[in-house]
């Protein structure tokens, strides 16, 4: 099993769900975050004082799937999110030991 | 307030329009503390706002004591030139005329009135010394600094027996008394507790700027009370006060607005609202003295300056958090000031000479500067003094610890906002 | 490639960002969470009511690192976020299988 994550564009998040259903992927979670590669932030002005803030809102998706769908759905993130300019993001991939469905206490591919 | 000549005790006709209208102005006033509670709670950061409020509405308790007790007779009371007496000790004979006002409201309602403009002034200080003050020592100092430097300081220009008044100075809602004094006070204090962590390095956004335009426009809403009301009466003169007032704060938003899009490529909230509020503080010692388009000019005027002026903190490396200086002491001067250029009898009997560009000469300029120099000075070395003192029996700084934290958690073991479910996750204990 | 994870102090942020940049680290992610170690949370009182509240809020802060780079990472976060007090929190790291740059499609160490 593995767990994919992306950090993206959050009005891509909605995008990005689509190709994610259509690509057969059951759920996700989403959290906001900010962050920031080479893409610089953006100043703010309080009573003349200018402030330098570098980090950009994005949305962190995690989706944990069987190990021989974890380049597709890469793919399907990726394509979604693209925008071609900078603060697009990145997806990555890490393996995971073990996974439990809270509610029936399944574990392992059962609990995708 | 209104200058007159000091006349004997003599029993006081009650008019019941003037007496509304100083019983609305005393609400009004009251509304601005909480309005200025608000205008700063918005630009302190979110872990504070709590400990801002609270600053600002403990005021109310803390100086509503010391004012009956014994700032309003220190103020009002038959003394000589530099203090009032103890006659009006703990509301004592507060049913007899006030010294030297031929008033037609119950001297009672004199003194709640004034006591609105102590509590907003106390208020003022705490702006300085945002997000690092512990309360105990805060309420001390306010305590003792509603006496020993308000009540003088009001006698001084408000009472028709204290020396100011005598020399002809024009202050008609308290340019010295309020605006000068909260800035000067607050700088002293904001000099013996020293800089925020952080300061000024590290960004500290205002957290909620809408609750600071709100509280802006409490505060405009309330000035009307503040100035229009120091007319004593419900009279032509307030009618006068009420409108100067009103384009002063114009002026200001709309030049602060205007240099701000200029300078930096923005108009934003927070200079509006500062602007604004600029106008509004140089039309406070002066509002009773001006024709209507001075009191445009003014408020453009003042807008301009203290746009410039809050930048010296940066320069000069004081953490004048809130910038009591930058609006309201260097508004205040500039309101005194413009009086020796401006000030008519055209709109109040009470100006004896005219201001230099009514043909009046230097004169009232002359006496504007002495009380200009005499309240910052005063205010700043009484407020010093106080704050050096109570931070010796009661330490006035938080821990580091805590001013990490925020205050509100620290002091007051609350949080503002309940954002998300895990935040609120508690259990009863 | 390794993914580095942070749990912080907040106010500890500006000092980790800087250090992480002396190191030549390009950006990162970071996320506002609650958390609790041995730390206790604190008690919050409502007129007169109590509440006890354990989690305390923290900064989770993540960056994709070459393997060669990772220790190096983990020490400059790790030094500089130190305050020796309770509650200075966990640094990770965990193998990443690939990382994709959602603007270009790079894949791999160029996506770093």
């Amino acid at each position: 099993m593995k767990l994919v994550t992306a950090i993206l564009k959050p009005f891509k998040l909605d995008d990005v769900k689509s190709a994610l259903e259509s690509a057969g992927v059951q759920g996700m979670t989403v959290s906001e975050v900010q962050g920031f590669g080479r893409q610089r932030g953006h100043t703010e002005v309080y009573r003349g004082a200018e402030y330098q803030v570098d980090f950009v809102p994005k949305v962190r998706i995690e989706v944990v799937v069987d190990e021989a769908d974890a380049a597709r759905v890469v793919d399907a993130i990726v394509g979604a999110a693209s925008t071609g300019s900078i603060g697009d993001g990145k997806v990555w991939v890490t393996p995971v030991d073990d996974v439990v469905r809270v509610r029936t206490g399944e574990r392992g591919a059962e609990a995708l | 307030m209104r200058a007159t000549r000091v006349q004997p005790f003599r029993r006081v006709t009650i008019n019941s329009g003037d007496t509304a209208w100083l019983l609305a102005c005393t609400a009004l006033v009251l509304l601005m503390t909480p309005g200025l509670a608000f205008f700063y709670g918005g630009m302190v950061r979110a872990k504070n706002v709590l400990a801002m409020l609270m600053q600002n509405y403990v005021c109310i308790a803390v100086v509503s004591v010391t004012w009956v007790v014994l700032g309003y007779t220190l103020a009002f009371g038959d003394g000589n030139g530099l203090l009032g007496g103890f006659r009006f000790f703990g509301l004592a004979h507060s049913s007899e005329p006030v010294p030297g006002f031929s008033l037609t409201v119950p001297p009672l309602l004199f003194m709640a009135f004034q006591l609105m403009f102590a509590i907003i002034t106390a208020a003022l200080i705490a702006g300085a010394i945002a997000d690092r003050v512990k309360l105990g020592p805060f309420i001390a100092f306010v305590a003792v600094w509603s006496v020993v430097v308000y009540a003088p300081l009001a006698h001084w220009a408000f009472s028709p027996g204290g020396w100011m008044a005598h020399l002809g100075v024009l202050d008609f809602a308290g340019g010295s008394v309020v605006e000068i004094n909260c800035g000067a006070s607050g700088l002293a204090v904001a000099l013996v507790v020293g800089k925020r962590m952080g300061w000024p390095r590290e960004a500290m956004p205002p957290h909620s700027l809408p609750l600071t335009l709100l509280g802006a426009g409490l505060l405009w809403f309330g000035w009307f009370g503040f100035n229009a009301g120091s007319a004593l009466h419900a009279d032509g003169l307030a009618v006068n006060a009420l409108v100067a007032t009103h384009l002063a704060g114009v002026g200001g938003m709309l030049s602060w607005l205007a240099l701000e899009r200029w300078r930096t490529g923005s108009a934003t909230t927070l200079g509006g609202a500062s602007g604004a509020v600029a106008g509004l503080v140089a039309i406070t010692p002066s509002c009773g003295f001006l024709e209507p388009l001075p009191a445009l000019v003014l408020g453009m005027l003042a807008g301009a300056v203290c746009l410039f002026a809050v930048q010296l903190k940066f320069r000069l490396g004081y953490d004048d958090s809130l910038d009591v200086v930058g609006v309201h002491f260097v508004g205040g001067v500039l309101g005194l000031l413009y009086l020796g250029l401006c000030a008519t009898s055209a709109v109040n009997p009470a100006v004896t000479h005219e201001g230099l560009l009514y043909g009046g000469g230097a004169w009232l300029l002359g006496r504007q500067a002495v009380a200009v120099l005499a309240a910052g000075s005063f205010a700043f070395a009484a407020s010093f003094v106080v704050a050096k003192a109570v931070d010796l029996v009661l330490p006035m700084r938080v821990s580091e610890e805590d001013e990490h934290l925020g205050l509100d958690q620290a002091l007051h073991a609350e949080s503002a906002y309940d954002l998300g479910s895990v935040r609120t996750m508690g259990r009863l204990s």
